[in-house]
């Protein structure tokens, strides 16, 4: 008879939305692994129709409070797209500033409370914080330089307000720019100070042969534009998302699952992003990574949590580098106009690439609304990142082997609340 | 001494929105020498708004299995009490648990703290505060008024 063994996480924490994982272990061999999503569905592309283009960053931000501006970068260029509007100059450039605010946020906060635990064997950031102490502060302080960018131009730090379709309802004043300049110069030195931290964990020996998915830009690292490219010469407009990319539903998910019609799942989020745009962070993000002893491309995803320092260190530096040009835009918006039609953008939540797609009526109504996040895109390699993961590892008993696969899907940063959207983990041995 | 009142949750989702709401209750009554405040959603931000205070009274909305509007007193001055906390509704990654004992392992608590925890009913998007819990609210003001040892000025 078959010796079987199942582990069972039947709710996982230290992820941001409800979630369990099941393994299932069959004569020493792995048969299935399911990354199970049954946080309820959202209903949000439902929400949106019948709602002006006006409404879809208010609306679309609600979907996640820890990457809000993500969903309200995509929704706004999807709707500038649709208007045939193109939003460039001090405006442009405040808006990669509010980008840097959610990204410098939300990886902070995975970095400190939800990824470093455990690799410290630490169950959470309390016990962290009780060992290091100083450690926690400064990541604290770290996140909130990030606050601080977001309130200033997001209007308040979580589910910002002051995005709009074309620009924004207020340009914060010289004064304010200043102030906040002066406070990101001392994070700058803290963000440093992580990836130094970090560097010095013991990481699994794990690399894999991933097909990276992100946006590149030619000039720039890439938060709201680009083209959508992979590893493996996928080089597309935005708009043509769907011809390549393909959603289906798995019954164990209310997350749907995104492959890449030509080969299968991808990977979206930060080791994406580095591997395809290493070249174009800041030199002094370049720097951090290679004192960090990163490559040009990092395969191995439990240093991804390196990866998201070295981010920070660059979201930092880009942060103060727009602040010091600060160029005031005359406007604080584009006026527009809606027409009848179809809009498509693509922009870099800090998990990675976020695709909107809408269509509206000669009103602006929304008439039909696609939203395809990050997590859900990730999904299948975070299976796949499993089944290889726990193979040579069958010997471990099953709580050590239910932490490690923990640890294996945190390094998604996966949020789940996004894409449906806490985890729990089963592992069945038979 | 110095007192900090927070109000915590989301004012758009129902009986979510009690702490907040009786802050503006607070507010609009006036309380002298006494910082008030809304935590909306992030936890940390709760460290934040703890710094510089020696009271701090936090209202939560819960759900513990009781009745609409009853009220729990919890003083967590001293003792960790996460066990109870879990108890406390958040969908967020750090819950308000987590948030008071890293306060306290990183020194940042108050001398005093104490949690008041209002049993919610309803936490439908768009809705106000639920019959019981806006009732609930009443008899709460009085009593933390009895925690500040204030009273409305005259």
């Amino acid at each position: 008879m078959a010796e079987q063994r199942t582990i069972k996480v039947d709710y996982m924490a230290r992820v941001e939305g409800e979630g369990a994982l099941d393994v299932l272990i069959e004569d020493q061999e792995v048969k299935d692994v399911k990354l199970r999503i049954f946080e309820p569905p959202r209903f949000f592309e439902a929400f949106l129709r019948g709602r002006s283009f006006m409404e879809a960053p208010d609306i679309t931000a609600r979907i996640c409070g820890i990457c809000p501006v993500a969903y309200q970068m995509s929704a706004v260029h999807a709707m500038e797209d649709a208007c045939g509007v193109k939003v460039d100059g001090p405006l442009r450039a405040l808006r990669r500033l509010l980008y840097c605010g959610e990204w410098i946020e939300s990886h902070v906060l995975h970095i400190y409370m939800l990824h470093a635990p455990d690799f410290l064997g630490k169950s959470n950031v309390v016990e962290l914080a009780a060992q290091h102490p100083e450690i926690v502060q400064r990541g604290l302080r770290l996140k909130k330089a990030g606050n601080e960018i977001v309130a200033l131009m997001g209007g308040r730090e979580i589910h910002p307000i002051n995005v709009r379709v074309g620009g924004f309802y207020r340009i914060p004043t010289p004064g304010e720019f200043a102030t906040l300049a002066e406070k990101l110069k001392a994070a700058r030195d803290d963000a440093l100070a992580t990836v130094a931290w970090v560097k010095g964990f013991e990481f699994p020996d794990f690399e894999q042969d991933y097909e990276f998915v992100s946006l590149s830009h030619p000039a720039e690292y890439p938060f709201n534009e680009g083209r959508i490219v992979s590893s493996r010469g996928l080089n597309i407009n935005a708009r043509d998302y769907h011809e390549h990319f393909a959603e289906e539903h798995v019954p164990h998910s209310t997350a749907l699952h995104c492959r890449l019609k030509a080969r299968g799942h991808y990977k979206v989020g930060p080791l994406a992003r580095y591997a395809l745009n290493h070249d174009l962070l800041s030199p002094l993000a370049r720097q951090a990574a290679q004192d960090a002893g990163l490559g040009r491309v990092c395969c191995n995803p439990f240093q991804s949590i390196v990866v998201r320092a070295v981010e920070t260190v660059y979201a930092v530096d880009e942060a103060l580098r727009i602040l010091e040009a600060a160029e005031r835009p005359h406007q604080p918006c584009v006026e527009l106009r809606p027409r009848a039609g179809r809009g498509l953008a693509a922009t870099e939540a800090p998990r990675g690439l976020l695709h909107h797609t809408y269509e509206l009526d000669e009103q602006g109504r929304i008439t039909f609304a696609q939203i395809i996040p990050p997590t859900s895109q990730n999904q299948a390699t975070i299976e796949a990142d499993l089944r290889r993961f726990i193979a040579p590892r069958l010997h471990l008993p099953d709580d050590q082997l239910r932490w490690q696969c923990e640890q294996a899907v945190r390094n998604y940063d996966p949020c789940i609340s996004c894409s449906t959207h806490f985890l729990k983990l089963n592992v069945e041995r038979r | 001494m110095s007192t900090v009142i927070i109000g915590i949750g989301n004012r758009d989702r129902a009986d979510d929105g009690a702490g907040p709401a009786l802050v503006d209750r607070l507010a609009a009554a006036g309380l002298a020498g006494v910082r008030l405040a809304v935590a909306p959603g992030d936890m940390l931000s709760v460290l934040d708004l703890l710094d510089g205070a020696s009271v701090a009274i936090l209202v939560d909305a819960m759900k513990a299995g009781l009745e609409a509007g009853a009220v729990q007193r919890l003083d967590v001055s001293s003792s960790p009490f996460k066990g109870e906390l879990s108890a406390f509704a958040s969908s967020h990654v750090i819950g308000l648990g987590d948030a008071i004992e890293l306060a306290r392992t990183l020194g940042r608590l108050p001398p005093r703290v104490i949690i008041y925890g209002v049993e919610a009913r309803d936490f439908t998007p768009g809705h106000g505060l639920s019959g019981p819990v806006e009732a609930a609210l009443v008899e709460l003001e009085h009593k933390i008024r009895e925690d500040c040892a204030c009273t409305k000025p005259h």
